[in-house]
């Protein structure tokens, strides 16, 4: 193809003022500095397949080479995902020979690729498949041998099939470079080459923490969640069981974003309302118990604050982070709060609750709606959950029963003794929002006063992975930390051991950006949509009538009828936990 | 290990130790004492660099136990000698040297008997020994049958034996790299002191600027040995103009490509000569750190390598203040586990930093961004072999050596159907036919020569007809060759093109890294399509018909790996298939059309038959099959059908009476099915 020499020009004139420009297919584009051609692309609507590349990457393998562009002045085809935009460059990124290089990619991903899309779990969300059909391949030409290697069905949490893995390399980037936990690399060589745990182990006996951060961003179906969907319907149907559900707090600002419903609180109960349609007995909100989560931590910080016990302390609500220091850092154990997880204390206190009530013989059924899939492990691992659904397994539950979210559905309001949710518990699904919740009531619980001001601990807020900040409490100087994504934990473990921090709580969110940004959200979860869901919880608490844990009417009355008072013997027994050290192999 | 005795003071004035040392202690070997005036002193020195220049005193036995000697049975020869020397009260010094390239008259065995010469014997094997070191040692009988040249200046009765440099083999060749090679004591800093090694290094830290440095390399025109070619004081401008807190310098000895051995001999034969290589490289880009990165299959090389720079460090010519220039430079042996793309730079980077050796994108170059984000300077072994010769004798004196565009020397290992196979190192720009038929001496005997494959898995195949070709980095890849790292393997009639390409694309395909699409899956479907093309069409028309377009598929993923691959080794991967189909396509055609190879060596494609009129019907071929293409009962002639048959032989080995044939060449199944039927 001829250059043209007028866009040149113009491009050389458009660079003696301020703005910097790269002419892409003859439209030219301002660069943002140290941006690849690529991010240029994309953010000008331009878009250059790539599937090994994805947004929030800290480094580029150039795997899958379907970036590839022309440059001008250079014969050979460039990737456009390593390729720094440059003053006055010109690119094409659709020509006859670059489509024909990336159809015959795709069509050599396709010769290897197992035939059975259509009982893909990922068959609506596979890239390799849009991919496929947005070049127009349409027809078999290469033809082979194809992966006969095992479904890895190890792990409670996800599912690993090699056969479907095209090796862009995305999992073990995310898994090294944004998790820091490493779990799996490559393996073997040439056509050989998978990826796999250490010694080709099952994911469960891996150093797999289950975050699901890799499911979330592999463009095929070769990590998916260990699927709950039919055995919560199984349990729907079966007459000898009642089922109910719990809510986590993120999942309603996710609904409320990829449905456009009314409200945080309303689409909670449009979802309930569903639920119960399709033969869910009852619907309760796990923001409950992360209200009361805030009251049994809180109450151990002080008394590790006062008692001289161990600090920091790091927050347990993140099963993947739990198992993160199971498995990696068996020392820090001691600082773990000994609370468990909102969704556990929800299980025991649903078991309880139904103890105390005529089932008519009928037993029941727990199954919690999370945005994560270290929640399936977890619930293995504690007991008191049958089912875990991923957010996306939500989905598919209610298409199975052909109902949709709508803003004009059946509402029906969450079922009481577990109903009520502050604006604390509702922030608890985003980074920041444990400590937050925290905040306010341990200000009260040391002083006996009320947080003063709009409630806001903008400190714990924002997507930045790693924050520190500490708070003068009335003559008390409290040191807190924040971190999602757990690659950072690193960096923080790292300053407590150099830098004498002295911290006394941490809390920790596995996946960036927190809940919101979990594992087990959709597919199609990027940054701009975290920040969406952040903003959507936010404006939840802002607007709630109570937004303090302890003013929580149905904590207090549960704290009357049973538990006496935080960290009781009956609190012990069943909202708090212990560890173990456990070991990859 | 025994320190450096050429380096010893001669008397209290020489004050040279490693803590302190001297800048002209390299010339003060051959020249010296320049700080005090001594005549006692000069004529020490004068005679101690005489006696190590002789190897020692005394009977001196020269062992050639490289590799490929020691593949020939050299340990168990310098066992035999020992036996023989105790045996017979001799007196000698058994000293174990490289190769000197014409492995295959290994073992060399050289005799240094009094004033000398020197004299060579080759094809030394653990049943001759003895007699040959009965002819020399008891029989003094010189010109036995074993001998084969001399290699210095003799008296009048041994001045009729040709020089080494003289015999066929290697009058042609230019001896740089591998001047010391199979001549001098590897594991001794001595003996590499005394041919003149570190002469280069001293004069660059004494006298030149890393700048001037790079300016000389470059005026030299020495282009990176390795196989691409690019231009090595180019490179390390590069690093030096980058500035950074540390800089790295590798020496890439990492030889993996099919049927190449020259970095294997040079370090085995002459370990310092890359060291003193590394030595002006690093100072001529500042670097402090170097490693090796060897092949973990090369022991001997190692273990060279690792005396080597045990002396050096022992010397003061590793370590601290190197001839008290203020330039420091240490050197670490980083073992390669045996992944071919570990040759690849980038590769060897994240092998190096502790990774897996899967390459990364360039920019950034490594010689910017390279170990731990540094600028690193990546060299193969020869390149950096090549680099104390220019600084010695000069950029002018390197240019002239070569006849073509290039300048220098190239060292080939030439190997495959030819009559001498062995190491060769030529002046860049030989015409290939020189090579082949001069040094190589032509092919075997009643075989006549049909290609020769040269750059392995990422080169070409040169017909016979095209082997008045230069041997230079831009003639070569005119013909869809290149020069690579220097494999060159010579393949006559009994060789078949497609067979070659299979090998060479198999071999891709298993080294891969896996990393990038194309290369993985790519190299994958190119290996089946000519797996196909090497058996019988089998199975439905599908099937059939995929065997037929296969030959098409293969130019345009051939493209394809070539426009996207990541690293070099995918986007070469396909030229022994090109270079194959562009000259010999008949032969593909045949593979195709005729389902014959006209090799005969594709036993996929073979297919027998069996004489109905002998059969005694005894059922054993059928047995056999393992495709059930025979057809027959009990005490009846037997019939193989032609489409079952995969053309595997067993039943011919297995028939009691011999009477199952392949069909003879050039007639196809039609022919031997009518043939049956009359």
């Amino acid at each position: 193809m001829e250059p043209n020499p007028f866009k040149v020009k113009n491009s050389n004139f458009a660079n003696k003022g301020l703005k910097k420009m790269i002419t892409i297919n003859k439209q030219e584009v301002e660069f943002r500095p140290g941006e690849t051609v690529l991010q240029t692309a994309q953010r000008a609507g331009i878009n250059i397949p790539h599937l090994c590349a994805f947004e929030g990457a800290t480094s580029h393998p150039a795997a899958c080479r379907l970036c590839v562009v022309e440059v001008d002045a250079d014969p050979r085809l460039q990737t456009s995902c390593t390729l720094m935009a440059k003053d006055g460059m010109v690119v094409r990124t659709h020509n006859p020979r670059i489509h024909k290089a990336r159809r015959n990619i795709v069509e050599l991903l396709l010769a290897s690729h197992p035939d059975d899309c259509m009982y893909c779990s990922k068959t609506e969300d596979c890239q390799l498949s849009a991919l496929a059909s947005e070049l127009g391949i349409r027809e078999r030409r290469y033809s082979g041998i194809k992966k006969t290697n095992p479904i890895d069905l190890s792990s409670p949490s996800i599912v690993r099939d090699p056969n479907k893995c095209i090796l862009c390399g995305r999992c073990v980037t995310v898994c090294h470079d944004i998790q820091g936990v490493g779990a799996i690399d490559f393996t073997g060589r040439g056509y050989e080459t998978r990826i796999d745990p250490a010694f080709y182990a099952g994911l469960n006996v891996s150093g797999c923490i289950f975050c699901g951060q890799c499911l979330k961003i592999c463009p095929t179906g070769a990590l998916t969640e260990k699927n709950h969907v039919d055995d919560v319907i199984k349990a729907i149907s079966d007459p000898n069981i009642i089922v109910v559900a719990q809510v986590a707090p993120a999942i309603p600002a996710t609904l409320l974003e990829e449905f456009q419903l009314p409200s945080l609180v309303g689409s909670l109960e449009l979802l309930a309302g569903l639920l119960k349609q399709i033969g869910f007995t009852a619907v309760f909100d796990t923001s409950f118990t992360a209200d009361l989560t805030v009251m049994e931590e809180v109450t151990e910080l002080i008394e590790r604050v006062t008692q001289g016990g161990t600090l920091p302390m790091f927050t347990s609500c993140s099963p993947g982070w739990v198992r993160y220091v199971e498995l990696h850092r068996p020392e820090l154990i001691p600082n773990l709060s000994t609370c468990k997880s909102p969704q556990q204390m929800a299980g025991a206190l649903i078991k309880e609750y139904y103890k105390g009530i005529d089932t008519g013989g009928r037993r029941v059924y727990s199954v919690s709606i999370m945005p994560c899939t270290a929640k399936k492990f977890e619930a293995q691992d504690l007991g008191d959950i049958d089912a875990v659904l991923s957010t996306r397994e939500l989905q598919q539950l209610l298409n199975r029963f052909g109902v949709k979210l709508t803003p004009n559905g059946i509402r029906a309001p969450l079922d009481v003794p577990f109903a009520e949710a502050t604006g604390a518990g509702r922030i608890f699904g985003g980074t920041g929002g444990v400590m937050e919740a925290a905040i306010r009531t341990a200000h009260k619980m040391l002083t006996d006063e009320e947080l003063g001001g709009d409630l806001k601990i903008s400190q714990a807020r924002g997507l930045q992975r790693l924050k520190i900040f500490s708070l003068d409490v009335k003559g008390t100087v409290l040191k807190f930390a924040v971190v999602n994504g757990l690659g950072e934990i690193k960096t923080l473990l790292d300053m407590m051991a150099n830098d004498n921090l002295n911290l006394h709580f941490v809390e920790v969110m596995t996946c960036p950006g927190g809940c919101v940004g979990g594992g087990g959200q959709p597919y199609n979860t990027d940054i701009e949509t975290v920040k969406k869901r952040l903003k959507l919880i936010y404006d939840a608490d802002r607007k709630a009538g109570i937004r303090l844990s302890h003013e929580n009417e149905q904590v207090k009355a549960l704290y009357r009828t049973l538990l006496d008072k935080p960290l009781s013997k009956t609190s012990h027994r069943l909202l708090h936990r212990s560890y173990m050290t456990r070991k990859c192999g | 290990m025994n320190p450096s005795e050429l380096i010893k003071p001669c008397c209290e004035h020489c004050r040279h130790t490693k803590g302190t040392p001297c800048r002209n202690l390299i010339d003060c070997i051959s020249g010296g004492p320049f700080c005090h005036e001594s005549d006692n002193c000069r004529k020490l020195r004068t005679l101690r660099l005489d006696r190590i220049r002789r190897g020692g005193e005394g009977t001196l036995i020269f062992l050639g136990a490289g590799t490929c000697g020691l593949a020939n049975g050299a340990a168990s020869i310098a066992k035999s000698i020992k036996n023989f020397l105790n045996a017979n009260a001799i007196a000698a010094h058994i000293i174990e040297v490289g190769c000197v390239g014409f492995c295959q008259k290994e073992v060399f065995v050289d005799f240094l008997l009094g004033q000398g010469p020197r004299l060579s014997y080759c094809g030394i094997n653990p049943q001759n020994i003895e007699e040959l070191l009965d002819e020399v040692l008891i029989k003094k009988n010189m010109k036995n049958r074993f001998l084969y040249a001399r290699l210095n200046e003799a008296t009048e009765d041994l001045s009729d034996i040709p020089l080494i440099k003289d015999t066929p083999f290697f009058r042609l060749q230019h001896k740089l790299v591998l001047e010391n090679c199979g001549i001098i004591d590897p594991s001794s800093l001595d003996a590499a002191l005394a041919a003149g090694a570190f002469q280069a290094a001293a004069k660059v830290v004494r006298d030149m600027t890393p700048a001037q440095v790079c300016d000389t390399i470059l005026e030299s025109g020495l282009r990176g040995r390795g196989g691409a070619g690019f231009l090595t004081g180019q490179k390390w401008r590069v690093a030096l103009d980058t500035l950074a807190s540390e800089k790295y310098l590798i020496c890439n000895a990492d030889e993996g490509d099919p049927g190449a051995f020259m970095d294997r001999a040079i370090l085995e034969g002459d370990p310092f000569r890359v060291l003193e290589g590394m030595l002006i490289a690093a100072y001529a880009i500042g670097a402090g750190k170097g490693y090796i990165y060897c092949r973990a299959e090369y022991p001997l090389a190692i273990e060279r390598l690792q005396q080597a720079i045990e002396q050096c460090r022992a010397a003061g010519f590793l370590g601290h203040n190197i001839l008290n220039s203020l330039f420091s430079f240490n050197l670490i042996i980083k073992q390669g586990a045996g992944a071919f793309v570990c040759g690849e730079e980038t590769a060897i980077l994240a092998s190096i930093e502790g990774g897996r050796g899967m390459p990364r994108p360039r920019p950034p170059y490594p010689a910017v961004s390279g170990l731990h984000g540094k600028p690193t300077i990546l060299n193969n072994v020869e390149t950096l072999a090549n680099v104390p010769g220019i600084i010695t004798k000069g950029t002018s004196w390197f240019k002239k050596i070569s006849t073509g565009a290039s300048t220098g020397t190239k060292v080939f290992a030439l190997s495959g159907s030819v009559q001498n196979t062995g190491l060769v190192e030529v002046p860049i720009g030989i015409p290939l036919r020189k090579i082949i038929y001069d040094i190589g001496g032509g092919a075997l005997p009643s075989h006549h020569i049909k290609a020769v494959q040269i750059g392995g898995p990422s080169g070409g195949c040169i017909p016979e007809d095209k082997f008045d070709v230069l041997v230079d980095y831009l003639p070569l890849k005119e013909q869809g060759a290149m020069m690579g790292s220097g494999g060159m393997v010579v393949m006559d009639e009994t060789s078949c093109m497609v067979d070659v390409a299979k090998f060479f694309m198999e071999f891709i395909r298993n080294e891969s890294c896996g990393k990038c699409a194309p290369c993985r899956e790519g190299t994958t479907r190119m290996h089946e399509i000519l797996v196909r093309l090497t058996e019988k069409p089998v199975g439905d028309e599908l099937q059939r018909l995929e065997r037929f377009r296969g030959i098409f598929h293969l130019e345009e993923l051939a493209e394809t790996c070539r426009e996207t691959s990541l690293c070099g080794l995918g986007q070469t991967a396909a030229n022994p298939v090109l270079s194959t189909m562009r000259f010999f396509r008949s032969e593909y055609v045949a593979h195709i059309m005729d389902n014959h190879c006209p090799a005969g060596v594709c036993q996929g494609l073979k297919t027998y038959f069996i004489d109905t009129d002998l059969c005694i019907g005894c059922t054993i071929c059928k047995k056999k099959c393992p495709s059930d293409a025979i057809v027959g009962d009990r005490k009846q002639a037997h019939y193989i059908i032609g489409d079952r048959c995969i053309g595997c032989g067993a039943c011919a080995d297995a028939c009691t009476q011999k009477v199952i044939f392949e069909a003879s060449k050039g007639r196809n199944l039609l022919e031997i099915n009518g043939a049956q039927s009359v």
